[in-house]
């Protein structure tokens, strides 16, 4: 089934991105089009975290090395089983001989900055929506630029 | 060590892979409800549904900080942003008619057929030894232990090896904070907007759209804004 599945994940994502990729092109209300480039753009993340996933991986937080529900001096925990571990400097590491097995970090730390750059140009793009919706009382592109030719050609009243 | 590794090795087989299957359906139906949509409320809470699925996904891929991010950002700030905005300029969006949309059909399926066609030489999923998984990102997991002394290696990667990426969000952040001040008129200038591209002089009134809506200012407020 595994072996099935292999290369799905990507098939799939590839369908979301064209989809927000059409939702672009063919939509011409300007907030729609911001949409699916907001879809678009959530895709993009997913194939990326897709590629870092490890198979039987853990996410990448080091786990401590010491038993689970003992404290420093073997006296069990009543709290129960998981402790944040606080910087004694001994971690599970992966590598040959180890049995624990962590996600790649790398594209998890490129998709935060993504995500919040993205945030930052949709709201870029939706003050634009709202300025051009000010002057031309509207946010439908064709609208847009039917008033615009007719601008050109003859000027306004004034 | 060896319970750790018993709970770990053979689970990821079928549950994964299920709920992976059931995320991505339901990614696809949402993201095909958006395109048939034509309510742009409906719309802009479809991308937060989008947003909230896919940070759940990304749990079940091990990126627990990425699904955080995701559902805290993407799914709330941009659905507030986008919601404000809504509420600032339209409700509906107006259907397009379908021979405009097949040149934008042809481009998407030109690109997608691309691509798929590329996906023959992806790794497969969940591959330890991909050229993605085996070098910068496991030398990262291998050193952040000795380096900086936290767990989080996701953490440590952001905010102290590329601790200048992470400055330079910042300062997109900032900017684009400044340009939506701008844009919006915070700064005082509100309505008061005046262009002169080529010498010529466009306001409110004599804007492309101007006549289609009746000016309510009067007279002393036209002359300051510039006439």
């Amino acid at each position: 089934m595994s072996e099935l599945f292999s290369q799905y994940n990507y098939v799939i994502v590839i369908v979301l991105m064209m989809t927000g990729l059409y939702i672009v092109f063919a939509s011409r209300n300007l907030i729609k089009k911001l949409v699916g480039l907001s879809v678009f753009q959530t895709s993009v993340f997913l194939l990326y975290i897709t590629v870092a996933k490890v198979k039987g991986g853990q996410p990448p937080i080091l786990i401590e090395d010491k038993p689970y529900g003992v404290d420093k001096d073997g006296h069990a925990l009543l709290e129960g089983p998981i402790q944040v571990a606080a910087g004694d400097g001994a971690f599970l590491l992966p590598g040959p001989g180890s049995d624990v097995l962590y996600s790649n970090p790398l594209p998890h730390v490129l998709i935060l900055t993504a995500i919040v750059v993205g945030v930052a140009t949709l709201a870029i793009g939706l003050a634009l929506t709202v300025r051009i919706r000010e002057v031309y009382h509207t946010i439908e592109e064709d609208e847009i630029q039917e008033m615009d030719f007719v601008y050109n050609l003859e000027g306004t009243a004034d | 060590m060896s319970l750790l590794a018993a709970a770990v090795e053979p689970a990821f087989l079928v549950p994964t892979l299920l709920l992976d299957i059931c995320f991505l359906a339901l990614l696809v139906v949402v993201a095909f409800a958006i395109v048939r949509m034509r309510s742009l409320f409906g719309i802009v809470m479809l991308q937060g549904v989008y947003s909230l699925l896919s940070a759940a996904w990304f749990v079940t891929l091990d990126a627990v900080d990425v699904a955080f991010t995701e559902a805290a950002v993407g799914a709330g700030v941009s659905t507030v942003l986008m919601l404000s905005a809504m509420l600032l300029a339209d409700r509906q969006s107006t259907p397009v008619p379908m021979r405009r949309q097949l040149g934008a059909l042809a481009v998407v399926v030109l690109a997608g057929a691309a691509m798929l066609y590329a996906v023959g030489d992806m790794p497969a999923f969940g591959d330890v030894n991909s050229p993605a998984n085996s070098y910068v990102g496991m030398d990262f997991m291998a050193k952040t232990a000795e380096e900086v002394k936290i767990p989080n290696v996701v953490t440590a990667v952001l905010a102290s090896y590329r601790g200048y990426d992470t400055f330079g969000e910042v300062v997109v952040i900032f900017s684009a904070g400044l340009g939506v001040l701008l844009l919006l008129g915070l700064n005082g200038n509100s309505g008061n907007w005046v262009a002169r591209p080529n010498g010529q002089v466009i306001n409110d009134r004599t804007a492309p759209s101007a006549g289609l809506y009746q000016d309510n200012r009067s007279e002393e407020q036209r002359a300051e804004a510039g006439q």
